[in-house]
């Protein structure tokens, strides 16, 4: 090769570098400065505002109203007037209209919501716009279907709605989040207070101008920014009925107290530290591509992220070749890109507590591996990692991480597998990898989670009910057991009518 | 198992070196039987999600071009002529007259008896055998349904490599295959291999086609494409392009991972040709993806991928003019054949 030609192949470019393919983002028509909507209209919050700003790269995108407990009483307030006067008395059938409504003007404004979300979150626009957004508008369609069909909901003719329910959900997912709370408690008839995370209101805010779009009545669904002051303002409230909180194990355990015997009803859906179970007769190419989905979707900011991975110890070494094989195609990078696979993390704070447990990691002795790839020079990343060599004991296998840092363990037989995929505070999800159907149910019978996948992981559905057990929360979301969280049973306020001697 | 099940196999190199000297029918079903499942679902959602890569300005440019250079250019019909066939010749040579930056395809592909003509009408172009220049491939051993005797698919490869056919893509008997008579199977493609050795001691390329249309499940392609790169074939091929569904991407997929792992275990490079159903530059990109994601961008060269298809070039040239000029011609000013 003469010095030329090697300049000339120094100049091609790899295919795999692809263009840059951004998604436009002239669909976004962002205000300068975002309110409260509170009674269906735009206010300003008491507080002081804040800035959201894009984690890819660190730059504002707009300032946000922050609401003190003097404003989360007023859209509390609101919320009830809208729930005595409006929307507990219309019919299930129109309170589904309107949820049809806005499912259909989720989709048509979908592009918009999705570049809003990548924006404002540091995903990749392939998730928020194959995932999250489509997500969002199955979640409102399935629920808009049940409004007028609750005497089939599991508590017997006639459920009744509770009132008024305050909602905190978190960054992860905000919109998802949203539309999780949101579409069962107005279909089952409740109104709404419901607080985005302080990192991630922007989608909340074009969701507020779609209700308005979508004439929903004034009051129903109250949107009010703020950290974590906002948050306990509004589940502390003492005319809201119910309580519903995703969000950390810390603040989920607080809150749980704080509402100790008022009779707010509450659903938790806290944290996970998931087992993703891989067997030697697995099907090898997808269970590569399962871990991958598993703890590397959405940057591992995902509750039910496969955090921890089971090896069976006669694959393992095959298994943690393939998966830095794959790692090392993930390209990460500007989340508005469609090539992105891995965006941004989330916040300076969260990126300093992956940087700080993955530390603690190798400091217990786990050997580290981290894929190369290049980091942009400003705003908040972190490549994709992994440890092997990681003891049950360790902290990066006990703690949830809540970034893209997995843990891979080992085990011999079934019954290892099952204890050591047990033996954590939480039990949200797991995994479990083989082509032996047999193999699969009697695992999945033993392990303790809400969720279990089955040659699969992180896949969703409205209809399917999610939820934890132990320090991962309490109650379920999704499905005909999700209602059952925004209803209770007729016959529950009028024992007396079994008191009485009839039969 | 039967006694027939003891009886020795004809010796491939590749499958003497894995399975063992012993090579029976039996040791052969129990390798294959093992080799991990697959997931349907989980490999179409892969397939799926490598679909979703946005290819844009350079890279599209890149790519394109890259398509053309893949392209078997075919043409597989009872009613072609010498006239069809030095068209499709000439095409291959110069694919867009309007642009002489446009690459040359990898090879024209037609039945046997076509093989003379398409030679003498590559002219100076043809390869004859040698790495540069335009291949002639033929399709062979009873071409698309595999129905007929050995000696006869033997004969049938023979004549078109004694023609000139520097590739021959010979079809697998799915009968046997899917009655799992593996070894059956392997002996034909082995006693193909040898059909294709020419007089000088080399051998004319051996792509196999699997027709993973027939074969049902992901299982049965995987086994499929085992068998053909242990029996001794260059290339493994989806499909003839008679029998739908023909190429997917999923089982294309598929099939390159057997590559990257037939790769990994020995260091030997297989070729895959995906035939049938791509028409389109968009759906042609997706296979190029599929391809640098799954087995790494060395693939995309003609010795190692091929796309089997007629309409596609026509797809591609269309946006190649595009991307020159800035906007659609359309269908008429490309040729068509």
């Amino acid at each position: 090769m003469t010095e030329n030609d090697k300049a000339l192949s120094a100049k091609v470019p790899s295919f795999l570098d692809y263009a840059p393919a951004p998604e436009s983002t002239s669909v976004l028509h962002l205000k300068k400065h975002y309110g409260l909507f509170i009674d269906g209209e735009f206010v300003d919050g008491r507080g002081d505002a804040f800035s959201t700003i894009s984690p890819a790269t660190e730059k504002e995108i707009a300032s946000i109203s922050n609401a003190n407990s003097a404003d989360v009483d007023v859209a509390v307030a609101a919320a009830r007037k809208a729930y005595d006067r409006t929307w507990s008395k219309l019919s299930g059938a129109d309170r589904g209209k309107y949820l049809f409504r806005i499912a259909r003007l989720v989709q048509e404004r979908a592009r918009e919501l999705a570049v809003a979300e990548s924006l404002d979150n540091g995903k990749p626009i392939k998730e928020s716009r194959d995932v999250d957004v489509p997500l969002v508008a199955a979640w409102f369609f399935y629920y808009a279907g049940w409004a007028d069909k609750l005497d089939y909901a599991g508590l017997g003719p006639n459920p009744q709605s509770l009132g008024v329910a305050a909602q905190v959900i978190p960054w992860n997912f905000p919109l998802l989040m949203l539309a999780w709370k949101i579409a069962p408690a107005l279909a089952a008839g409740n109104t709404v207070v419901i607080k985005p995370a302080e990192t991630t209101p922007l989608s909340a805010m074009i969701f507020a101008e779609i209700l308005q779009q979508a004439d929903l009545p004034k009051g129903v669904v109250n949107i009010v920014t703020g950290a974590g002051d906002t948050g306990h303002a509004l589940v502390n409230h003492p005319d809201v009925n119910k309580v519903a909180f995703t969000g950390s194990t810390g603040v989920g355990r607080a809150i749980a107290k704080s509402v100790a015997g008022t009779g707010k009803k509450v659903t938790l859906e806290l944290g996970g530290k998931a087992a993703n179970i891989v067997f030697d007769d697995a099907p090898m190419d997808q269970a590569i591509e399962g871990i991958v989905n598993g703890i590397f979707f959405n940057q591992g900011h995902v509750c039910c992220a496969g955090s921890r991975l089971l090896v069976q110890e006669n694959v393992h070494d095959e298994v943690v070749d393939r998966l830095k094989a794959r790692l090392s195609t993930l390209r990460m990078g500007d989340p508005l890109d469609k090539n992105t696979d891995i965006g941004a993390i989330n916040s300076k704070a969260q990126l300093d507590r992956i940087r700080e447990l993955s530390d603690i990691g190798e400091a217990e002795g786990s050997e580290r591996w981290t894929a190369d790839c290049p980091i942009p020079e400003n705003g908040f990343w972190f490549a994709p990692t992994i440890f092997t060599n990681v003891s049950t004991s360790s902290r990066i296998a006990r703690e949830e991480v809540f970034g893209p840092v997995l843990s891979v363990l080992t085990f011999r037989t079934p019954a290892e597998a099952i204890a050591k995929a047990n033996n954590t505070p939480y039990g949200l999800s797991a995994g479990i990898w083989s082509e032996k159907g047999s193999r699969v149910l009697a695992v999945a019978d033993k392990l303790r989670a809400g969720v279990i996948w089955a040659n699969t992981f992180n896949r969703f559905d409205p209809a399917s009910p999610f939820g934890g057990y132990k320090e991962s929360g309490y109650g379920r979301e999704g499905g005909r057991h999700g209602l059952a969280s925004y209803l209770e049973s007729a016959g529950w306020a009028a024992p007396a009518v079994t008191k009485g001697g009839k039969k | 198992m039967t006694i027939e099940s003891a009886i020795a196999l004809a010796p491939a190199e590749r499958a003497v070196n894995l399975i063992g000297a012993d090579l029976t029918e039996k040791s052969l079903k129990l390798h294959l039987e093992g080799l991990p499942g697959v997931d349907a679902v989980g490999l179409e959602q892969r397939a799926a999600a490598l679909g979703t890569r946005s290819i844009k300005t350079t890279s599209k440019a890149w790519a394109l071009d890259t398509i053309v250079k893949l392209i078997d250019l075919t043409t597989l019909e009872g009613a072609d002529t010498p006239g069809k066939v030095r068209s499709l010749a000439a095409k291959a040579v110069l694919p867009d007259a309007s642009d002489a930056s446009t690459p040359q395809v990898a090879a024209v592909c037609v039945y046997g008896d076509m093989v003379p003509y398409a030679a003498e009408a590559l002219g100076s172009s043809w390869s004859n055998g040698s790495d540069n220049g335009i291949n002639v491939a033929a399709v062979a051993t009873a071409f698309p349904s595999g129905r007929s005797s050995l000696p006869i698919k033997i004969m049938d490869t023979k004549e078109a490599v004694a023609n000139g056919a520097d590739e021959i893509d010979m079809v697998i008997d799915r009968g046997a295959f899917l009655s799992g008579k593996y070894g059956v199977v392997f002996d034909q493609i082995v006693a193909v291999k040898e059909a294709c050795r020419r007089e000088n001691g080399t051998y004319a390329h051996l792509k196999v086609i699997l027709e993973t249309g027939e074969l049902n499940t992901y299982d049965n392609v995987r086994r499929a494409s085992w068998l053909a790169i242990l029996a001794g074939g260059d290339f493994i091929k989806t499909s003839t392009g008679k029998v739908a569904p023909a190429a997917t991407l999923p089982v294309t997929l598929l099939m390159l991972e057997v590559v990257r792992d037939w790769h990994l275990l020995t260091g030997e490079k297989i070729g895959v040709k995906p035939a049938g159903g791509i028409r389109s530059s968009k759906d042609a990109i997706k296979y190029l993806v599929t391809v640098a994601e799954t087995v790494g961008e060395e693939w995309l060269q003609p010795h190692l991928f091929r796309f089997g298809a007629s309409s596609l070039l026509n797809d591609v040239l269309m946006q190649r003019q595009k991307l020159t000029t800035g906007h659609y011609s359309g269908p008429d000013y490309v040729t068509i054949d």
